[in-house]
């Protein structure tokens, strides 16, 4: 037992640091520090700056122009990433698609969309829920029908996390019923573009507009978009989950909001003294600390036995739950800190360029707006619940 | 022992249902969102004609009904409607104030649905009640008000504050806190929307009022504004009940009819385990509700008591029955539009008001011991 990086480990730490302190612009880390929202251009923006020092494709290998990095320098790398409030990578092209494609895709896919991934030519967005396909995702029916060298899509997809941005959208369809439901499903790549695409945004509770409904009425897509085998779509399908739920114990976001929490509860008053030294909040931020120092660990272990080889099983299930939990206990505790400023709801206020003042300390409305917003986290990457029977059915054997 | 409503409040119970029941929808609440003020005024008006204002008073201030249970029957009503209204604001706090100090002209004017608003809490204030930093100076012939107040519900809409200020002592001393009628046009407001409904706004103060705005004696409020809070917080908890209620059918209706892996998801141990939690948590909710309101009239010791076991109670089931709710419906239930989100962020903003559940846990504790 070592708790210890390597001193390679910790050069490149040092790296990453001396990258993060020249190179992310101060306008985008103050943006996410005071909780404000990113518009396309500010992602954009940071993912050029990644891709020019070549640490964009953070999971992908050296031969596709990523890091090669292992699950030691990748969690490094996240660490520093969140600690100096950089934009998060956005998955949908990095972590969810591009490794489906280094896969199971064609040689022709693989030139064409990988680099284009990495040079922000293509924004992609994950079209796999339904509105009657959720947890249970193999339900599945928007269809796609063969004709000639095209398919004729038919369906919808919602839930689609920032859709309004995307130009590109890979898609579970449905090209046969025989067999059980996972039988039937291919996975295609659709241009948000083609006609017969229609994108209608979904406001979220804290009046966000983060999520879409995307509908597809008689949409032609070139059979050459479809990856790997027709109807062996939800073996590419399983592949990406597993990658989506990299990173999944969202460690550095919960340190970072336990900073941002100290901070706030901190100069809260309560009684006539900073509501951090009430015993009855400082249990319970002591208490969900106690929690994240042992989940950073379990975190490692789990990133240790992946770099030996080990692919992450039902472990990811595992953090999952406790990641999102210890967030969400961090974010309800931070509502809580702000008081009677948490009620204001002045959501224009955390968009760019937008004049309208916020309301009370420059915190409060970030603190409401997460709260609520991280609600979806136990949510999405399959709820919590199916994780659990995930755990118990594939760790337990029950 | 008897825990069956009276004649009259079942009544009112039942008349209240049926009305809020064909007036209050969702597009309603958030039409009365985007206006100007937060205020849905017909709703306003339809409840000021069934007499909602009056009901919240004691005959002795020139209401019909001020019990606790009157109270408690009224604001579940609102609460299992969603609705929103100044109704705590107004009758309540201001209507309450303003009759236990001899005002019965506007106590009068408020019967008749005229809103004023109470403005106490400061940006640095929090839930304390005693901390009051703004300040009423004597000039020649009357009074000039100094300092802010924060997060005053339905202010924009009134067009009255009663607002407090200090006259005398310390910035957290009980004795020197005054109240004052202060014209809302006579204030700086910046109004916004809050979480749940409604709007609130921050006001600041650097005007002059004539003496007779001073409400009740010089420097002794802060009795009165602590019997008003508690009254607004049995209030606001029996709002949650109603919201909790809300909450709970919702869910079970949607366990129901929503079907994943060819069941109702109801079906699945996992959330039918959850699901019996939350009744057995909101029927505690009902009793502390009970408690409280069946304690309103009490001396202050066991009152404050009551107030505080009660917020402390109803913050940490409200928690739970918002959060259980809104991941029980997965992904629905994180949009504005579906039913669940308005309910759920009003019910998550009753633990933002009048203390939280750990203020008054700290307070119960020493409120118990002594
Ligand atoms: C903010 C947000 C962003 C999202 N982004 C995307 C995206 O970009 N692309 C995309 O494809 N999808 C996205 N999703 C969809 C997300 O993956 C689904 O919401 C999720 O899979 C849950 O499905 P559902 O919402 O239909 O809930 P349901 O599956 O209907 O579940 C409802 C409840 O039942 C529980 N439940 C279901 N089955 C079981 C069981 N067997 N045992 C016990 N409990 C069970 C669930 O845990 C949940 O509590 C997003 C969702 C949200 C909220």
């Amino acid at each position: 037992m070592d708790l210890n990086f390597t001193d390679e480990q910790t050069g490149f730490r040092d790296e990453v640091r001396a990258f993060l302190d020249r190179e992310l612009p101060p306008r985008l880390s103050e943006k996410v520090s005071r909780g404000k929202r990113l518009t396309k251009a500010d992602y954009e923006e940071w993912h050029a700056i990644l891709n020019a020092r070549g640490w964009l494709g953070v999971t992908w290998p050296k031969e596709h122009g990523g890091t090669g990095w292992d699950a030691v320098r990748r969690h490094i790398f996240e660490e520093e990433t969140t600690r100096a409030h950089a934009p998060r990578i956005l998955p949908f092209g990095l972590a969810m698609l591009g490794p489906v494609l280094m896969k199971f895709g064609s040689d022709a896919q693989k030139s064409h969309y990988l680099p284009r991934i990495l040079n922000g030519d293509d924004w992609w967005c994950q079209g796999y829920s339904e509105p009657g396909a959720g947890s249970d995702l193999a339900n599945v029916q928007t269809t796609a029908e063969r004709s000639g060298d095209h398919y004729i899509v038919n369906g919808q997809k919602t839930w689609t996390t920032l859709g309004q941005y995307a130009n590109k959208i890979f898609c579970l369809v449905r090209t046969s019923r025989e067999g059980k439901p996972q039988q039937g499903i291919s996975f295609l790549l659709i241009d948000m573009d083609s006609p017969g695409i229609e994108v209608r945004p979904i406001v979220l509770i804290d009046g966000e507009p983060e999520v879409n409904e995307v509908w597809f009425t008689n949409v032609k897509v070139p059979v050459s978009n479809l990856v790997g085998e027709e109807n062996r779509g939800w073996t590419y399908a399983k592949y990406l989950l597993t990658h989506e739920r990299t990173n999944i114990a969202g460690v550095g976001y919960a340190q970072a909001g336990l900073t941002t929490l100290k901070r706030i509860a901190g100069e809260q008053m309560q009684g006539g003294a900073p509501l951090m030294s009430n015993p009855f909040f400082a249990a319970k931020v002591a208490q969900v600390e106690i929690d994240l120092m042992a989940m950073a660990t379990t975190n490692l272990r789990t990133i240790a036995a992946a770099s030996n080889g080990q692919a992450p099983g039902a472990e990811s299930s595992m953090l999952k739950i406790k990641g999102t939990v210890i967030r969400q206990q961090i974010n309800a505790l931070a509502r809580q800190a702000v008081g009677p400023y948490a009620a204001p709801f002045v959501s224009e206020a955390l968009e760019d360029g937008s004049n309208v003042e916020p309301v009370g300390p420059d915190y409060a409305l970030p603190a409401s707006q997460a709260y609520f917003n991280n609600r979806k986290l136990s949510i999405y990457g399959g709820s919590n619940e199916v994780q659990r029977q995930i755990i118990s059915k594939a760790i337990l054997e029950l | 022992m008897d825990f069956k409503l009276t004649e009259e409040r079942q009544m009112l119970q039942d008349g209240l249902r049926r009305y809020l029941a064909a007036n209050v929808t969702p597009e309603g609440i958030r039409q009365t969102d985007e206006n100007g003020t937060g205020l849905d005024t017909a709703l306003w008006q339809g409840l000021t004609d069934m007499g909602l204002p009056g009901a919240m008073l004691p005959e002795e201030h020139g209401g019909f009904g001020g019990g606790g249970f009157d109270i408690m029957v009224v604001f579940e009503e609102l609460g299992r409607a969603g609705a929103v209204t100044p109704l705590i604001e107004t009758a309540v706090l201001a209507g309450g104030l303003l009759g236990e100090a001899g005002r019965t002209e506007e106590v009068g004017d408020i019967i008749d649905g005229r809103l004023v608003a109470f403005a106490h809490g400061e940006p640095a204030s929090r839930y304390d009640l005693n901390r009051v930093q703004t300040r009423a100076e004597r000039t020649g012939d009357g009074w000039h008000l100094t300092g802010r107040k924060a997060v005053v519900h339905h202010a924009s809409a009134a067009d009255t504050l009663v607002v407090s200020a200090r006259t005398s002592g310390d910035a957290d001393a009980e004795a020197g806190i005054s109240l004052f009628l202060v014209p809302a046009d006579a204030v700086q407001l910046r109004d916004y929307p809050v979480y749940g409904g409604g709007h609130a706004a921050e006001v600041a103060l650097d005007c002059s009022v004539p003496a007779a705005a001073l409400v009740a004696e010089e420097g002794k409020a802060f009795p009165m504004i602590e019997r008003a809070n508690a009254r607004a917080a049995a209030a606001q908890c029996a709002e949650a009940l109603g919201l909790m209620e809300t909450i709970k059918s919702l869910t079970v209706d949607y366990l129901r009819q929503r079907r994943q892996f060819g069941q109702p998801i109801g079906k699945f141990q996992a959330l039918q385990h959850r699901m019996a939690d939350m009744l057995i948590e909101i029927e505690q909710a009902r009793s502390a509700v009970i408690n409280l309101c069946g304690h309103l009239a009490s001396g202050a010791g066991e009152r404050e008591l009551h107030v505080s076991a009660t917020k402390n109670l109803i913050g940490r089931v409200g928690k739970l029955v918002a959060e259980e709710a809104i991941q029980m419906h997965g992904g629905i239930g994180m949009t504005q539009e579906y039913a669940l989100g308005h309910f759920a962020k009003r019910l998550t903003m009753v633990d933002h008001r009048f203390g939280d559940t750990d203020f008054h846990l700290e307070r119960f504790i020493r409120l118990s011991a002594a």
